[in-house]
């Protein structure tokens, strides 16, 4: 039965991988397509979020299969636990993607209008995130899993920045008031997939140290 | 709540002949706590649950250096009386073994044996002993026809009522669902759970799912050696040992 198992264990954290892959990909094209305003890339990754979301499914129900018939304990309890969760975060990050892509949609057509508000520095910082927490995950590394929670505040002071200072767009040009929420949104978008690699590095900690450290309540 | 010790074990080895079977064995168990030990084959751990209410005094070749404390008594000092120990710490075993008596007579033996004639209190104890093993309702009205006439299950709880009847402080189980079924085996560890209230319960099981279950302590045992002690909880979700880690996950070997 290990030998078994352990093959399922393996598959599970191919699989779990490659949607961290698929995922990142996505996200950076919507920050592409953001930087270029361009509508038919942002087109693409909301025709073709289904292949996360039933790729997620899969993982799930994989997951609970190898829960059902095998009783992990322990690490491979512990792996499976984080799986399940990274799992729902990486969705989450590919729904943000989707976001981004629809207010992209919005954005492109209408009028650009420079705020002072860097919406590039703020998806690098998120990318890079992103990036750290599945190269934690990928090498069970606590140290990155920790570096990517210690920059989860920069990105949300961003996020409040953006507020100010669409806030204030919008009193200079009233007439422009829907381009400019979206503007935000994006911000908010980008936040929350801060969050979610987050959340992933907080379940890697879980992983490596059987120590639950969400809520900002770290080592 | 304070936790009161109701076995110390210190120091604890044990010889069959020239081979050391354990290997400086020390542990508290505590009064009103399920202790279960697990490893593999030839671990050492069902020679240390005999050692504890003395079963292998039955072989010749052993012999036993350390101590070990059941409320503060050596139990292997010679002024120790064996029959009266093994009514304070009870014994059930892997494969159910009752008498080729009644039910009641099965029961009842232990009662007997003490010195009990009364047959009122004989009657009473062995009724309030089949109800504790959660087994009065399927045998009271055949009572007196054949043990061997229950099933598998029905027998394992009647030998845990028959141990139980002596009123003793400890249980010792020796792998007591491996000739169960699941259902048989649901029984028995929801029993495990009711008698803890009552007294301490010291299990030895295969089934590493099942002492995750019921037991507060586990014991993880390899070579004779006491690897690791610790909360049940934590030693199946966080080890701290990788040998344990190897055992619980079948990575060993």
């Amino acid at each position: 039965m290990a030998k078994h198992f352990f093959r399922e264990l393996e598959k599970i954290k191919k699989r779990i991988l490659s949607l961290g892959a698929m995922v990142e990909e996505r996200v950076r094209m919507a920050i592409k397509a953001l930087e270029t305003r361009d509508g038919d890339a942002a087109k693409k990754i909301i025709v073709s979020d289904y292949e996360v979301d039933e790729m997620e499914v899969e993982i799930e129900e994989e997951c609970l299969k190898i829960l059902a018939l095998y009783q992990p304990v322990a690490i491979d309890l512990r792996f499976l636990a984080a799986v399940i969760k990274i799992n729902n975060d990486l969705e989450r990050i590919a729904d943000e993607a989707v976001n981004i892509a629809e207010r992209v949609q919005v954005i492109a057509k209408r009028q650009r209008l420079d705020v002072p508000f860097n919406h590039s520095l703020m998806a690098e910082k998120s990318e890079f995130m992103l990036k750290n927490t599945l190269d934690a995950f990928v090498n069970m590394d606590v140290d990155i899993a920790l570096r990517v929670c210690s920059l989860d505040d920069g990105v949300d002071n961003m996020m409040s920045e953006a507020y100010d200072v669409v806030k204030h767009a919008i009193g200079e040009h009233p007439d422009r008031v829907s381009y400019l929420i979206n503007l935000l949104l994006v911000s908010r978008h980008l936040e929350r997939i801060a969050d979610h690699a987050t959340n992933i590095a907080e379940e890697v900690i879980y992983l490596v140290e059987g120590e639950i450290v969400r809520h900002g309540n770290y080592l | 709540m304070d936790k009161s010790v109701k076995i110390e074990v210190k120091h604890l080895n044990f010889y069959y002949g020239n081979f050391r079977a354990l290997e400086d064995i020390s542990l508290d168990c505590y009064a009103n706590e399920v202790l279960s030990l697990i490893g593999p084959s030839g671990c050492g751990k069902s020679t240390f649950l005999r050692c504890l209410n003395r079963m292998n005094d039955l072989i010749s070749i052993s012999r036993v250096e350390g101590n070990i404390l059941l409320g503060g008594l050596d139990i292997y000092d010679p002024s120790v009386d064996v029959v009266m120990l093994r009514s304070r710490i009870g014994m059930v075993f892997q494969k159910p073994n009752p008498f080729p008596k009644t039910i009641f007579e099965n029961v009842a033996y232990g009662l007997r044996v003490n010195g009990i004639k009364d047959k009122g209190i004989i009657e009473n104890r062995v009724e309030e002993s089949l109800k504790l093993a959660a087994i009065w309702d399927e045998v009271k009205d055949r009572m007196h026809e054949s043990a061997l006439g229950l099933s598998g299950g029905q027998q394992q709880r009647l030998c845990i009522a028959r141990a139980l009847a002596v009123e003793p402080e400890i249980l010792l189980m020796d792998e007591p669902c491996s000739a169960l079924d699941p259902i048989a085996t649901q029984k028995i560890e929801e029993l495990i759970h009711q008698l803890k209230k009552s007294l301490t319960i010291i299990i030895v099981t295969h089934n590493m799912q099942q002492a995750a279950r019921v037991s507060d302590i586990t014991a993880f045992f390899y070579i004779g050696k006491l690897i690791e002690l610790g909360k049940t909880d934590t030693i199946f979700t966080r080890p701290n040992l990788k040998q344990t880690q190897d055992y619980i996950t079948g990575r060993f070997g």
